[in-house]
């Protein structure tokens, strides 16, 4: 379908690419921030920023589910590991630095860590070695949330629980309006959390913060489009949500995915790796799934872990504050193949999406 | 491509097939669904994203240089 309708169109993105630039002179600043991996892939990998006016910046925020996993949580995995339950993640997950170790060094020292593709995978390992405690590393957004609420819903086999580090969206948006001097003009939502969470939770930042905020794909034409629709808004002196991806996103999301999450799992506060324990900003399994809590079942908890190494900005990256290419560490002592920090591990990393793709530009 | 009660076999293109667990969405055979980590997480709808294309030439065109 992609193909018939264009979405990677350059005569289309030359276009659109035009009209931005004539409406620079009046947007003035407009510094654009997106929070999804995927989104900074789409710009990196296609060279957007290059088609952009000086005056209209784009920076990546914490998108990267993996990247924003806190040491304590990674520690806790590493724990499990080493007392000879099978540990199950995706694969982003093995090489994140926990305080001490990661999963893949864990797994070096004799530790039974596997990669699966889904949650699914872990659940059939389950039901086929049932002699073996199982766990599944439970990473991600909105987006992957609903899948372990199916698999903890749907009657799990006993000898699997989770270690649950879903994170949520919005909160950490919020979180950024509040840096003092990052001073964003524009957020672009990402489309595939929004595909469950629906608009609603956008609602505030156009209302409260005056933040036109643009629910976008990722496609290159879906983000540059994106762009188009904030530094429009931003030049007339509006604040509006506005839904640049209909095809997937709907006003009320995935209800049924929704209804799931609820039953699931309750929101509590959340600590994220360079940011900090966010209110209301992470996900727990509800009390009646208690046995298929990992926490609980095999009664791990590591309260802080050290999170940034000496010398690396992830913290600042993961906010937009530095680009890669800024932090002193980027593809010298901290490259692809040996990441140090966490935005360097994951494919949605910003560091290593830029290390990827544009290590060459700056 | 099928579906059997919650997976369905889905045709990623290419010759590419792969289950998919489909308990969250309202799929039918035939329609397109937007996969994340092995669950379909939405309908995409064909409809809409012509209507998007047609939508973007519109304000494309509308908005003076």
């Amino acid at each position: 379908m992609a193909e018939n309708l264009k979405f990677r169109n350059p005569e289309l993105a030359q276009n659109i690419a035009s009209k931005i630039k004539s409406l620079a002179p009046k947007a003035g600043k407009t510094k654009i921030c997106h929070v999804c991996g995927t989104h900074e892939w789409t710009i990196t990998h296609f060279g957007l920023r290059s088609l952009l006016p000086q005056n209209v910046e784009v920076i990546a925020g914490p998108g990267c589910p993996v990247c924003i996993v806190p040491a304590a949580e990674i520690d806790e995995a590493v724990q499990l590991a080493q007392k000879g339950i099978v540990v199950t993640c995706f694969g982003d997950v093995l090489r994140v630095p926990g305080s001490k170790m990661s999963l893949l060094e864990a797994k070096a020292a004799g530790a039974d860590v596997r990669i699966v593709y889904a949650v699914s995978d872990a659940v059939e390992m389950a039901k086929h070695e049932p002699g073996k405690q199982f766990v599944f590393f439970a990473v991600g957004f909105e987006t992957t949330a609903p899948s372990t609420a199916v698999e903890a819903l749907g009657n799990p086999p006993k000898n699997l629980s989770f270690l649950v580090s879903h994170r949520l969206i919005p909160p950490a948006m919020e979180l950024l309006l509040g840096v003092g001097d990052l001073e964003i003009d524009g957020f672009i939502a990402p489309g595939h959390v929004s595909a469950i969470i629906g608009l609603k939770p956008y609602e505030l930042f156009p209302r409260v913060y005056r933040m036109p905020t643009v629910v976008a794909g990722f496609e290159p034409i879906d983000v540059l489009m994106s762009i188009y629709m904030i530094v429009k808004q931003h030049s007339e002196g509006t604040a509006k949500l506005e839904n640049e991806y209909p095809r997937v996103v709907k006003p009320e999301g995935n209800p049924k995915a929704l209804e799931m999450m609820k039953e699931a799992f309750t929101v509590t506060g959340g600590n994220w790796r360079g940011i900090g324990r966010l209110p209301d900003s992470a996900l727990q399994l509800r009390e009646s799934l208690a046995d298929f809590d990992a926490r609980l079942k095999f009664n791990v908890h590591v309260e802080q872990g050290k999170d940034i190494l000496l010398g690396c900005e992830c913290h600042l990256v993961i906010i937009g504050k530095i680009k890669p290419a800024q932090c002193p560490m980027f593809m010298k002592a901290c490259t692809p193949e040996k990441p140090v920090g966490a935005c360097m591990v994951s494919s949605e990393g910003t560091c290593r999406v830029w290390a990827k793709n544009v290590a060459i530009q700056v | 491509m099928n579906i059997d009660g919650t997976k369905a076999n889905v045709d990623f293109g290419q010759g590419v097939l792969r289950e998919v667990n489909v308990s969250i969405v309202e799929a039918k055979v035939g329609e397109y669904v937007l996969v994340h980590e092995a669950y379909a997480i939405q309908v995409i709808e064909e409809k809409e994203a012509l209507e998007t294309l047609s939508l973007w030439n519109s304000i494309l065109e509308a908005t003076p240089q």
